[in-house]
């Protein structure tokens, strides 16, 4: 808990120890599930938003398998960023050297975010409703907080100005809560919610389980639910992470993470 | 004219107690050697403004430098919480701390219209979030649309204080890189303190950078590695390694407190 929300565009969960799968690319882990499922939702002209932590593993994934074309954009300013690892911080500066453009902040948020430029945002929370809306400010009272988180950072414009929020969290009943603490962003614009578990898309106004990845039950992610999870009725299990994706994905991690 | 002055100095004539310093650079060139020197003056009630109040603005909470914060993300990069952070905000602790929370967008419009001497930046955010019962915004209505826009007031701190890799001997400041809110941060402030890697004879021109002139610069002082455990584009890497550390050395009073008598107190100041 005390490190979700991190990035307001974006979590940086810490690393849980879970073989997830197991299937003719061998295993892997549910965080890279989740970048694998995440980094497909992206095309190759996509123009995305980009958090530290699972959100930057799933985009730079995307542009090292399917979709090279997609431009990644920074809030500390850089556009179209290639790392060749993953950075640690969103000001990292292989991020500022390798941009097509680097542009000020107020600039960032004016220009390109509110002016209606960028296509997909990617948050992450500490609480998420059934709307999608989340909260990555505090847990507890707002004057008098339980737990004191980041705040929103970029999030409550980004999930207004983008076409698309994908958001990235892992599933339990404490963070998919009945009642979020404080509403950090709006859910309007979420298009999908990929979990540890599964993936859920805003149907209807309300999130409703669309896959379960492998050796997932939808039981799990019922009772990984705070409220009575719509279930949809063409459920499907999300395809195994490849070897391709694999292999880029490790590359990637090997490289550069903390 | 900016004066090439030391950092003791320039903080001594420009920040007093319960003045409203904004210590700004994204990521890239955060002025902690100016964050040092609050500290070791033991500067008091100050309201700390600042987008993202990550390690810098932690050490000045831990210490009690800060009896307001105007923020709008307040973690340690790629790493997680901000213990001191937390610990004023959660249990009150060295003193109380005051929050005015923001968004980033709002932040950033807040502070290019104190640049631009203008009372208040005009923005489309902030509306269904409980941000709004909690924080310094109105909704205003545009005179030709009639569409509801959010407006925060400018921000126009006492002091900004930014670090940048160059000067030149007539107090003219150069950065580059990722250049953040700084410059909006320094035009924004009744005055500044910019501390530099170098002062050099003659800027190498660079078309991307951003420069300040002298004539807008209150101090400048030189403190190579001003900005660790920040970075300074063309000159070190962000330290990474210390981010990390921080969380350990943050997490714990007596740790922190120790850490800081033996690295910020103790040190010797520029």
């Amino acid at each position: 808990m005390t490190r979700a929300g991190a990035g307001g565009v974006g979590s940086t969960e810490p690393p849980r120890s879970a073989g997830a799968g197991l299937a003719g690319a061998g295993t892997w882990t549910s965080d890279e599930m989740m970048a694998v499922a995440a980094s497909r939702r992206l095309t190759n002209d996509s123009v995305c938003f980009v958090g530290i932590g699972l959100p930057s593993l799933a985009a730079n994934l995307a542009r090292r398998t399917h979709a090279p074309g997609c431009v990644l954009v920074y809030e500390s300013g850089t556009i179209g960023a290639k790392p060749t690892s993953l950075p640690l911080s969103i000001g990292d500066g292989e991020l500022a050297e390798t941009a097509d453009a680097v542009v000020s902040v107020p600039e960032m948020f004016a220009y390109w975010l509110q002016g209606g430029r960028i296509d997909v945002g990617f948050l992450g929370a500490a609480q998420i409703d059934r709307h999608g809306n989340l909260n990555s400010t505090v847990i507890g009272d707002y004057a008098t907080p339980k737990v004191r988180l980041p705040g929103g950072g970029g999030a409550p414009e980004i999930a207004t100005s983008v076409s698309d929020v994908f958001v990235m969290l892992r599933q339990s009943p404490r963070a998919f809560v009945e009642r979020l603490d404080f509403k950090t962003s709006r859910g309007d614009r979420v298009r999908f919610v990929v979990t540890d578990l599964g993936i859920l898309e805003l149907r209807g106004g309300e999130l409703e389980l669309v896959r379960v990845h492998p050796g997932v039950s939808v039981d799990q992610a019922r009772e990984a639910t705070g409220w009575e999870l719509r279930v949809a009725p063409d459920i499907e299990q999300t395809e195994p992470p490849s070897r391709t994706e694999l292999a880029a994905l490790r590359a990637l991690e090997t490289k550069g993470r903390e | 004219m900016a004066e090439i002055v030391s950092l003791s100095d320039a903080v001594r004539e420009l920040v007093a107690d319960e003045h409203v310093v904004a210590l700004e650079g994204f990521t890239h060139l955060i002025p902690h050697a100016a964050a040092h020197e609050l500290i070791r003056q033991g500067r008091r009630d100050l309201t700390l403004v600042r987008m993202t109040p990550d390690v810098i603005y932690d050490q000045l909470i831990g210490m009690g430098c800060a009896r307001k914060l105007v923020f709008s993300w307040g973690g340690n990069p790629g790493v997680g919480s901000l213990y001191r952070f937390r610990d004023a905000v959660e249990h009150s602790w060295p003193v109380p701390l005051e929050l005015e929370e923001h968004s980033h967008a709002g932040m950033a419009a807040a502070y290019a219209a104190g640049a631009a001497n203008l009372p208040f930046g005009v923005l489309r955010g902030y509306a269904g979030t409980d941000l709004v019962a909690h924080t310094r915004v109105a909704f205003v209505e545009c005179p030709f649309t009639g569409e509801q826009l959010a407006a925060v007031p400018a921000h126009r701190p006492d002091v900004g204080i930014i670090h940048a890799q160059q000067a030149d001997r007539q107090g003219n400041v150069q950065l580059w890189g990722i250049t953040g809110v700084q410059k909006e941060a320094v035009l924004a402030s009744r005055h500044s303190i910019v501390t530099v890697e170098e002062i050099v004879d003659e800027f190498e021109r660079r078309p991307d950078s951003v420069v300040l002139p002298s004539w807008v610069v209150d101090a400048v002082a030189c403190v190579p590695r001003g900005a660790h455990p920040s970075y300074a584009h063309g000159y070190y890497e962000r330290d990474n390694d210390f981010y990390v550390a921080w969380e350990a050395i943050s997490r714990d009073r007596d740790v922190f407190t120790a850490w800081m008598r033996e690295h910020v107190l103790e040190g010797v100041p520029a």
